[in-house]
């Protein structure tokens, strides 16, 4: 046999491994895929959320609202409360002040409290002011703010909430 | 400088040796029904493969069983052909496993030296099948819920200790999650480590034996 003939044992083995390569890559491509699909998507979704008519809103008293969102994660699917306080400071329509309720320190729900003149929260005493700035308690940093709000025709108050940012 | 990576390798590890013992054994004239075994053998790696990857989103839960596989046909890139493989491949694997024992029968391979081999195959085709049975449990729909219930009260009709076969099988006298996690648990851990070792001792036995000739016209 010359030198540039493939022996019947280098066919098979040329053979065994290209058709080993293409099962590999066939299957091992898309398995990687599958593997870091969660990985690749983009997280939840995007929404303006109705909390009230602004002329509900008396100036100057926080004015509670709460919704809950549906998150789907794979097969299951979460229902989340979330809440918070608008608080009209003057009779400009754009002049609002809107926070969360849930407590910075470890997420408890705080409450407007009219003779406290403050938000409580009831799990570890903190007190945050009608600004949201912490005037005791453990809590790192301010109530969280919905910054991005809109009045529609109709004069009720949206928030735009994002899953991404999970403000709130 | 990678033929004295693979030197110093095989001074340690013997790899030359392993690759004439393994791969390179002498065979005799065979066909394509010898190649069966081989077949077995990719299809159970197959299977183990698409099988770890299905349990990266497949709960054996009552409430989410169900769920948690539409998720995988419909969720997740490539979910329908890693299960699909699986699905397929677990018939198959019965199909070409049976189809194995079958040449082994008919080229009568199961003689001396090589009973001990045809006894552990007998084992390997028993724990196939139940690979096929606790995995069709798992997607928790009524088709397999029914089979399940139908194929355990076939056990239990066993004399005398049938009953507590069934109860054994169930997690208790009916189906229920703790039936799905323990057939899960049989389908991921026992019988697979079952099969690989009993296929590790069937394949020494082969490469101890060599393979047998065909029986030629005199005998
Ligand atoms: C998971 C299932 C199995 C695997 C992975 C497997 C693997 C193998 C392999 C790779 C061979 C080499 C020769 C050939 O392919 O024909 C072989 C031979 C053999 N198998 Fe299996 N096998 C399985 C099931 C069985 C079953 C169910 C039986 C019978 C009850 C069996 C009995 C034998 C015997 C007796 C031989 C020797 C045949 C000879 O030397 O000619 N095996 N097996
Ligand atoms: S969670 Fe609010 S004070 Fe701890």
């Amino acid at each position: 046999m010359s030198d540039h003939e493939l022996s019947r044992r280098d066919f098979i083995k040329v053979t065994t491994g290209i058709v080993g390569g293409l099962i590999g890559a066939v299957i091992g491509l898309p398995a990687i895929y599958y593997l870091i699909d969660p990985a690749l998507r983009e997280g939840g979704k995007d929404a303006w959320i109705p909390i009230g008519k602004l002329e509900n809103m008396e100036i100057g008293k926080p004015y509670p609202f709460s919704f809950t969102r549906v998150m789907v994660n794979g097969w299951e699917r979460t229902a989340s409360s979330f809440g918070g306080y608008a608080l009209r400071k003057s009779e400009d329509p754009n002049d609002i002040l809107i926070l969360s309720s849930r407590c910075t320190h470890l997420a408890c729900t705080v409450n407007w409290n009219e003779e406290a003149d403050a938000y409580l929260c009831p799990c570890h005493d903190a007190k945050f002011s009608r600004e949201g700035e912490v005037l005791d308690g453990p809590p790192p940093r301010a109530l969280d703010r919905y910054t991005e709000f809109r009045l529609t025709e109709d004069g009720s108050l949206e928030i735009f909430f994002s899953e991404n940012k999970k403000t709130g | 400088m990678w033929k004295k990576i693979y030197e110093w390798l095989d001074e340690r590890l013997g790899l030359n040796a392993m690759y004439t013992n393994l791969l390179d054994r002498p065979e005799p004239r065979g066909n394509w029904w010898n190649t069966l075994g081989s077949a077995s053998l990719f299809l159970f790696v197959l299977q183990g493969l698409t099988g770890i990857f299905l349990t990266v989103y497949y709960t054996p839960s009552p409430d989410h069983a169900y769920d948690s596989i539409t998720y995988i046909m419909e969720g997740v890139a490539f979910g329908w052909l890693i299960r699909g493989i699986h699905h397929w491949g677990a018939t198959l694997m019965v199909v070409v496993v049976f189809i194995h024992m079958l040449r082994v029968f008919v080229t009568a391979s199961f003689k001396y030296p090589r009973e001990l081999t045809w006894l552990i195959g007998i084992g390997l085709f028993l724990t196939t099948l139940g690979m096929g049975f606790t995995g069709y449990l798992l997607p928790w729909n009524q088709r397999a819920f029914w089979a399940t219930t139908v194929g355990t009260q076939i056990a239990g009709t066993a004399p005398l200790v049938g009953e507590f076969i069934l109860k054994a099988l169930r997690g208790g006298p009916d189906l229920s999650a703790l039936t799905l996690q323990r057939f899960f648990s049989g389908h991921i851990w026992m019988l697979p480590a079952a099969l690989a070792g009993l296929i590790g001792v069937h394949l020494y036995l082969i490469i101890r034996h060599g393979e047998s000739y065909y029986p030629n016209k005199e005998d």
